[in-house]
């Protein structure tokens, strides 16, 4: 392995350091919204377990910078057919938690094999219409979506993981506008869709599980049964609500050390987070997030070759779907859709997955001027 | 690169986008946190705040002595708060606790129930119950085990009616603003000495503001204001006094008023048959209220101050005083009594068919001689009696706020032309003379009247409370001493002297003067005894003790007792009896 002094002059510091925010603020808020209602009281440790995942979140994103992307591509079938292979595993033997099957045991550690999917997903994507010339046909097109799409979309939902599963289509639809689509396509595509929705949006609710039609009606009218399925929108909106603008004060906020506000530390920490800072701390950490997206999507036009380009790009609108859901749906203006905030929300596999997905985007834009060298 | 400036212009575009949806979080943001901060805040203050009222203790009462007569204990009861109700499963909550599913739902779906104030679900929990309960605390949100605090009645039955019982609040008192800070579920005093004095003894309960997590339990105290305990209340009642003249009822119906004729306190004040106190104060059931208000023998009437009968022979007391007064008779005067006299076509006999002979008032009073009180009515005439009734305190009420209180007939030809529009007849004033006819009286009065007679004629109110100054007469009977010392004499000879009527109050360590009667059911002149209960005679006693300084006066009233000699004047010997024993053993000690 070569360290080229190019390599640390060109380090992407701006995006490193945003995603070290990030998470600095992500561990001090599941600190503050998992602490003991009572001084005494046990502390459970996600705190720490995070520090350790961060720890590891940073040699991988370290490892994944030192190698060129374009290393990516080589071995992006390969990974594919892992990937899947994970999946399959997952609905055979994967541990059920929360009404879903998305676990699988190592040891001591449980991971998620979707959450590293996602980026597979997003590799594999990128290499194959990175290789095709000009805008898409329609033989790409569906060759693409039924053997890339299709099938990891099918495992997902079985799960049920719907968050991640419509992570993908997004990236997919996304990345494949991006590329140019031949009009013939769109058109078809519109046509296809219009067809269908009446079709798909009956086998879709009929498809759901009770909870996730709950949650859908929930977002309809929060207020309809303050106690039952809407009690996450309406406690997420008085955590925020409650913040005012100077917020509350950090380890002050009392929606989530006593328990009003489910899943406080994983995907509701954004409002932990609004009712201990309040209007301008919440501010400033929306702005984090723009900068890292608009930096994403500065790297995007700036990679040295189109799989860089649409890597960049896959990986950036990941993040900015999770970012808008989540946030969307604690301020309330979403459905309820168990999906975390990128860095900040605890969960091991995801954040390692994230820095990993960060590194690529360090690598590419570390590499943009390799071509001309 | 043409297509490398179409894709730049694509990312731009996707920039752009990217900033307007940011733009719209922060605007909502802003919605939330600037806008309607304040109502969030307000909520989440809700969330976590609760304010926990802590009962207040009731005052104790008291007997005259110092004798406890109810106790309060604490228990536990299993309640829920209506603000976690849609978070209920009332199955499992109703098998968890052990009642009917179908009670907890008609609790908990009342309406007007405050949000913060806990429902009871069920009361007087047993240690295990508790601990199944709180075991299982994180399922049922709102769930929580308050301790509240339960009167005992340490007597029961005894005194009852004086004493009284608590009681959930009426619909009328719901709606009372007089009852406004009373939460809906507390007990308040419902009738005798813990209604007329529920204020004082009620006390002011505290309040705990804690801060809960969202199963309801308490995670700090913020904030404590203690209760104030209700003020004592020492009672005039004597329960030695009491429970001897209730136990000497054995079950029959009747009534006792026992007065302090220095001060008219209520040493004692039966009314026969009573009820347990302590199933009200336990929250009656609708069966056992039922059976209560319609048992025939009627435990929840206050006889003492309700039943008006006439009040017979023991009414001699007033004819005499009044003959007596007028200059009419005096100790001298004799009347031959040939066991009746003739009126008109009419025949009013004395009780004793052959006759009394020659008797003076003395002896008329002791064996209740009735020819020589007709003779009496004769020359004192309708009004007259009546007027001397009315001094004593017949024919209006005593005032002793007890309860509601008949006031008796009391009548004269005023009263018989503006209720029967008709004159009065000679055969009436006869029959009034002897206490017969349309006057009545309740035992109250009765007890009034015997206290009156036996102090001097001062009149006193009758009251409840054990005053530490005597309170001053509400008025006087204008009686020459004279008069009162000659018929207090001829009730010492009632119970004390051969031929006497009274004979079984007699006691041999305190000296006893009384007087009988008996309240004829239906005008035939038959031993009672023989006749079926419903139309025996009621029998009535009345009593002062001891005759030299009166400590005690007193009126006994049994329905369907037969003779008062036979059947009231026992009872009052035991009440009698059991007021100086109390007193021996107080200055023992």
């Amino acid at each position: 392995m070569r360290i080229d002094r190019r390599l640390i002059k060109n380090f992407d510091w701006i995006t490193f350091s945003l995603i070290i925010l990030l998470t600095l603020i992500g561990i001090m808020t599941i600190y503050s919204a998992t602490r003991p209602p009572l001084p005494g009281g046990e502390h459970p440790s996600y705190y720490i377990r995070q520090i350790y995942w961060l720890l590891l979140g940073v040699a991988a994103l370290t490892l994944i910078v030192s190698f060129d992307y374009t290393w990516l591509g080589r071995f992006s079938y390969p990974l594919y057919i892992t990937g899947i292979i994970l999946l399959l595993l997952v609905l055979i033997t994967g541990r059920t938690g929360m009404g879903a099957q998305r676990w699988l045991n190592m040891g001591p550690l449980s991971f998620q094999p979707s959450e590293l999917f996602r980026l597979i997903f997003i590799i594999v994507i990128s290499r194959y219409l990175s290789s095709v010339h000009g805008n898409i046909g329609i033989i790409s097109m569906l060759r693409a979506f039924f053997i890339l799409a299709f099938i990891p979309f099918l495992l997902l939902v079985r799960q049920p993981d719907l968050g991640t599963a419509m992570v993908l289509i997004i990236i997919f639809l996304s990345i494949s506008l991006a590329k140019g689509l031949q009009k013939k396509i769109v058109a078809l595509f519109i046509i296809i869709v219009a067809i269908s929705i009446p079709f798909l949006g009956h086998i879709f609710w009929e498809g759901l599980k009770d909870y996730q039609k709950n949650r859908l009606v929930a977002f309809m009218e929060p207020e309809i049964d303050p106690s039952g399925i809407g009690y996450h929108i309406n406690q997420s909106k008085v955590a925020i609500g409650s913040g005012g603008f100077l917020g509350k004060g950090y380890m002050n906020g009392t929606q989530g050390p006593l328990r009003f506000l489910p899943e406080k530390h994983t995907d509701f920490i954004f409002a932990v987070f609004a009712e201990e800072w309040g209007f301008w701390g919440s501010f400033f950490l929306l702005f984090v997030y723009l900068a890292l997206i608009l930096r994403g999507l500065d790297t995007t036009m700036k990679a040295k070759d189109e799989f860089g380009r649409f890597l960049a790009m896959g990986i950036t609108f990941m993040f900015s779907v999770y970012f808008f859901v989540n946030v969307g749906m604690t301020l309330g203006v979403m459905p309820v859709v168990g999906i975390p905030l990128p860095f900040m929300s605890y969960g091991g596999t995801a954040l390692l997955s994230n820095f990993i997905a960060a590194g690529i985007v360090i690598n590419i834009r570390t590499r943009r001027f390799e071509l001309f060298y | 690169m043409k297509t490398e400036g179409r894709a730049s212009e694509r990312i731009l575009l996707i920039s752009y986008i990217i900033i307007a949806l940011f733009s719209l979080l922060i605007l909502r943001l802003w919605h939330l946190q600037i806008l309607q901060g304040k109502e969030y805040r307000k909520l989440s203050e809700e969330n976590m705040l609760r304010i926990v009222r802590i009962p207040a203790p009731r005052g104790i009462i008291y007997d005259r002595n110092g004798i406890p007569l109810v106790k309060n204990s604490p228990y536990f009861c299993a309640s829920l708060i209506p603000e976690n109700l849609k978070k209920v499963d009332v199955n499992a909550l109703s098998g968890l606790l052990g009642i009917n599913s179908n009670e907890v739902t008609e609790k908990i779906s009342k309406k007007n129930l405050s949000p913060y104030e806990p429902i009871k679900l069920k009361e007087r929990l047993t240690f295990k119950e508790i601990a199944a309960i709180e075991a299982r605390q994180s399922d049922f949100p709102g769930l929580i085990i308050e301790v509240d605090i339960s009167r005992e009645y340490l007597y029961g039955n005894v005194g009852a009616h004086v004493i009284g019982y608590l009681g959930k609040l009426t619909p009328s008192q719901y709606k009372s603003p007089e009852f406004r800070d009373v939460p809906s579920e507390a007990f308040i005093g419902q009738w005798g000495a813990e209604l007329l004095f529920d204020k004082s003894l009620r006390g002011t309960p505290g309040e705990r503001i804690i801060e809960v997590d969202a199963l309801g339990r308490e995670i700090r105290l913020l904030q404590e204001k203690p209760s104030v305990k209700g003020e004592d209340l020492k009672m005039s009642i004597d329960i030695n006094l009491q429970k001897a003249a209730e136990d000497a009822f054995a079950g029959r119906a009747g009534a006792v008023v026992a007065l302090r004729p220095d001060t008219g306190e209520v040493l004692g004040l039966v009314s026969s048959p009573s009820f347990d106190p302590n199933l009200f104060a336990r929250g009656i059931s609708y069966k056992q209220w039922m059976e209560l208000s319609q048992d025939k023998k009627l435990p929840m009437l206050n006889r003492a101050l309700q039943s008006q009968y006439p009040p017979g022979s023991t009414f001699k007391i007033v004819t005499a005083i009044a003959a007596i007064e007028e200059g009419l008779i005096n100790t001298e005067t004799k009347v031959d009594c040939r066991g009746g006299i003739n009126y008109g076509k009419w025949r009013f006999g004395c009780w004793r068919k052959e006759g009394h002979g020659a008797v003076s008032l003395h002896r008329a009073l002791v064996e209740s001689c009735d020819v020589f009180f007709y003779e009496a009515g004769r020359r004192l005439g309708i009004d007259r009696i009546s007027d001397y009734a009315y001094k004593l305190g017949l024919g209006t009420s005593t005032g002793s706020g007890l309860g509601r209180e008949r006031s008796g007939v009391m009548p004269n030809t005023k009263w018989k032309y503006e209720k029967k529009r008709q004159t009065w007849y000679l055969g009436e004033t006869f029959n009034v003379a002897i206490g017969q006819g349309y006057v009545s009286a309740t035992p109250i009065q009765m007890a009034q009247l015997m206290s009156t007679v036996a102090n001097g004629g001062y009149i006193y109110r009758p009251t409840i409370l054990k005053a530490e100054t005597p309170p001053p007469p509400v008025g006087k009977a204008d009686i020459k001493p004279e008069t009162l010392e000659i018929v207090k004499r001829a009730l010492w000879g009632v119970v004390n002297e051969p031929g006497g009527t009274g004979g079984a109050a007699r006691l041999s360590t305190i000296s006893v003067g009384g007087k009988t009667g008996t309240a004829q059911v239906v005008g035939i002149r038959k031993a009672s005894h023989l006749l079926p209960e419903m139309f025996r005679d009621h029998a009535w006693f009345v009593a002062f003790a001891p005759t030299e300084k009166p400590e005690v006066a007193l009126s006994v009233f049994v329905e369907h007792g037969g003779h008062g000699g036979g059947a009231a004047a026992p009872i009052a010997k035991l009440a009698i009896e059991g007021y100086f024993n109390n007193l021996k053993f107080k200055m023992q000690n």
